[in-house]
């Protein structure tokens, strides 16, 4: 047999155990989460007629989900919060990684990774509500500032609304913006920041020229796993949003639970995905030469 | 001190990262219906109360149910999903992972309505099953996440001595490849039930007339005097937490030691 005919084959029967042997989770993906996404989207189209859905082809749901002051509103305001979350957690996550990754000993850093991931995996409702109790009109924050009479008057402004929402948002997506920039930074051959200063750049300019550059792919990383999941969150802004801090997901839910509304949910659903779509590619498409690999 | 103002920085931000656990249980122990400052005594009867609560009891039954099941099927899926995108090239590899790790940015509302509509349209009544269903779906991700750099690190020669050996497949991956990724495997299972007793808001959408622990204390918040149970609540589920996770992370530690791969924080 020739050689190049049992490689051909040795090819062959590799991908074909790598198919049998993925089967069984590609599947249960397939008919639980595409199949289903492809359900709603098709619902999107379809008519509401009351407890039941109409099957005829329509735009209707996305005239009113684009059109209607008060979704468009909503819409706007997530794509808000979802962008302002995604800054302030990326910008302060960064120091954090650059801490562990350049100062913290080899041996230690396990801990502090451990440490920083803790608080996501625990209870992530009674996390949220705790920081309404924080920041609420007679929480920690209010009462704390006038015991030590800074104020005399709680503050308003940082309770039940957008205020409120970015914080607790940045608490609870704290975690995955630094770990893919934890990642980034340790790939980064120590050697080449050395080189840097030898050639006489000060400490922040190597930084600037060389540790930023290669910690782009973490960065850009953290910013789409903050991103994407923060414009659908539900359960921030219907506990600390109060009326004025409601979010898309809130939205979605009204329409599929409370009004039965399955067309339009659906409609909003996926011009929901389709904006985060659309700003990802954007955001990509704009830090394109940082993901090129090292050498580009 | 290494990284001076850096590491006075990431204090802090711990800090602000462990706040909301630091003051459940002060407010938890504090003899006051009223969740503020100043604390008013030392008390432990909202701790008695969570005793002498029957839909609780059934909640926490639920979620025990749900969160063992997703924990066995979502780790048996990721080991089948990991092995596969570790070992083998195959068409259609990086098109199929993609969609199974896709929950893992997906918002979970969508997760849940797209389920919703598939499992109403079809007929099946909502359920503990149905919320399984879920949770299975985005437990799988991280499971395969933590999966895969167990499998990564495999050394190949190992698997092909045992064939050498006269093993079969089925053989090899029992006696050579299973016992190595083993404390990779109890890792996912441990994450995967903590994460899917956590889970609120497709339980909120899936569970129809049943309930879990989540959606029972999302339930509660609104009748402030229940809120004092609820924080007595959290601190244990914290606490249960934060052991779990501490086993989690020995397990995951003890099979990269195993296999000399790099530590990344675990879930990515």
């Amino acid at each position: 047999m020739k050689s190049d005919g049992v490689l051909q084959r040795l090819g062959r029967s590799e991908a074909a155990s790598g198919l049998a042997m993925i089967s069984p989770t590609a599947v249960y993906a397939i008919l639980l989460l595409a199949a289903p996404l492809a359900l709603i989207f098709v619902y999107s189209f379809l008519t509401d007629g009351y407890l039941e859905i109409i099957r005829t082809f329509t735009f209707a749901n996305y005239i009113e989900a684009w059109t209607n002051e008060l979704y468009r509103v909503v819409m706007i305001r997530s794509l808000f919060v979802a962008l302002t979350v995604t800054a302030v957690t990326v910008l302060l996550a960064f120091p954090v990684a650059y801490f562990v990754s350049f100062h913290v000993d080899p041996s230690r850093k396990s801990l502090w990774l451990f440490l920083i991931t803790i608080p996501f995996w625990t209870s992530y409702l009674i996390r949220v509500f705790l920081w309404k109790v924080i920041l609420g009109y007679n929480g920690v924050v209010n009462s704390g500032l006038m015991g030590l009479g800074i104020i005399s008057e709680p503050l308003q402004w940082i309770n039940y609304n957008v205020g409120a929402v970015v914080v607790t948002l940045a608490h609870a997506y704290a975690p995955f913006a630094i770990l893919p920039i934890f990642v980034a930074l340790e790939k980064i051959d120590r050697s080449l920041l050395e080189a840097g200063q030898d050639l006489g750049e000060s400490r922040f300019m190597t930084f600037l020229r060389v540790t930023l550059p290669l910690a782009m792919p973490g960065v850009i990383a953290s910013v789409l796993i903050v991103f994407i999941p923060t414009i659908g969150d539900f359960v921030t802004p219907q506990l600390v949003g109060g009326p004025e801090g409601r979010m898309v997901a809130n939205l979605i839910q009204l329409q599929y639970m409370k009004l039965d509304n399955y067309p339009l949910g659906s409609a909003i659903a996926v011009s929901a995905m389709l904006i985060v779509t659309v700003v990802s590619l954007v955001f990509l498409y704009l830090n394109r030469r940082y993901l090129r690999g090292p050498g580009a | 001190m290494r990284g001076g103002w850096f590491k006075v920085y990431a204090l802090a931000y711990l800090l602000f990262l462990y706040a909301p656990i630091i003051l459940l249980p002060l407010f938890a122990f504090n003899d006051a219906t009223v969740i503020a400052f100043p604390l008013s005594g030392f008390s432990t009867k909202w701790f008695a109360a969570l005793a002498d609560d029957p839909p609780l009891h059934l909640a926490v039954k639920n979620s025990l149910i749900i969160a063992v099941t997703t924990a066995i099927l979502s780790t048996a899926l990721a080991v089948f999903a990991a092995r596969a995108s570790t070992r083998y090239r195959f068409p259609g590899k990086a098109g199929l992972m993609g969609l199974i790790m896709l929950p893992l940015v997906l918002p979970e509302i969508i997760v849940a309505v797209s389920l919703l509509s598939v499992l109403l349209m079809i007929g099946v009544k909502l359920s503990i099953f149905t919320v399984i269903l879920g949770h299975v779906l985005v437990c799988t991700p991280f499971c395969i996440a933590i999966l895969s750099s167990a499998f990564q690190s495999l050394d190949r020669s190992l698997e092909e001595a045992a064939y050498d050996l006269g093993e079969t497949s089925f053989s090899t991956f029992r006696l050579i490849i299973l016992p190595l990724v083993m404390p990779g495997i109890i890792s996912s299972l441990l994450i995967s039930f903590t994460i899917s007793l956590d889970e609120f808001i497709i339980a909120f959408f899936l569970a129809g007339t049943e309930t879990t622990l989540p959606v029972y204390i999302f339930s509660q918040f609104r009748f402030p005097k229940a809120v004092p149970v609820i924080m007595a609540l959290g601190t244990i589920l914290v606490c249960l937490s934060i052991v779990l996770l501490s086993i989690a992370e020995f397990f995951r530690r003890r099979g990269l030691a195993r296999s000399g791969a790099k530590d990344t924080g675990g879930f990515l």
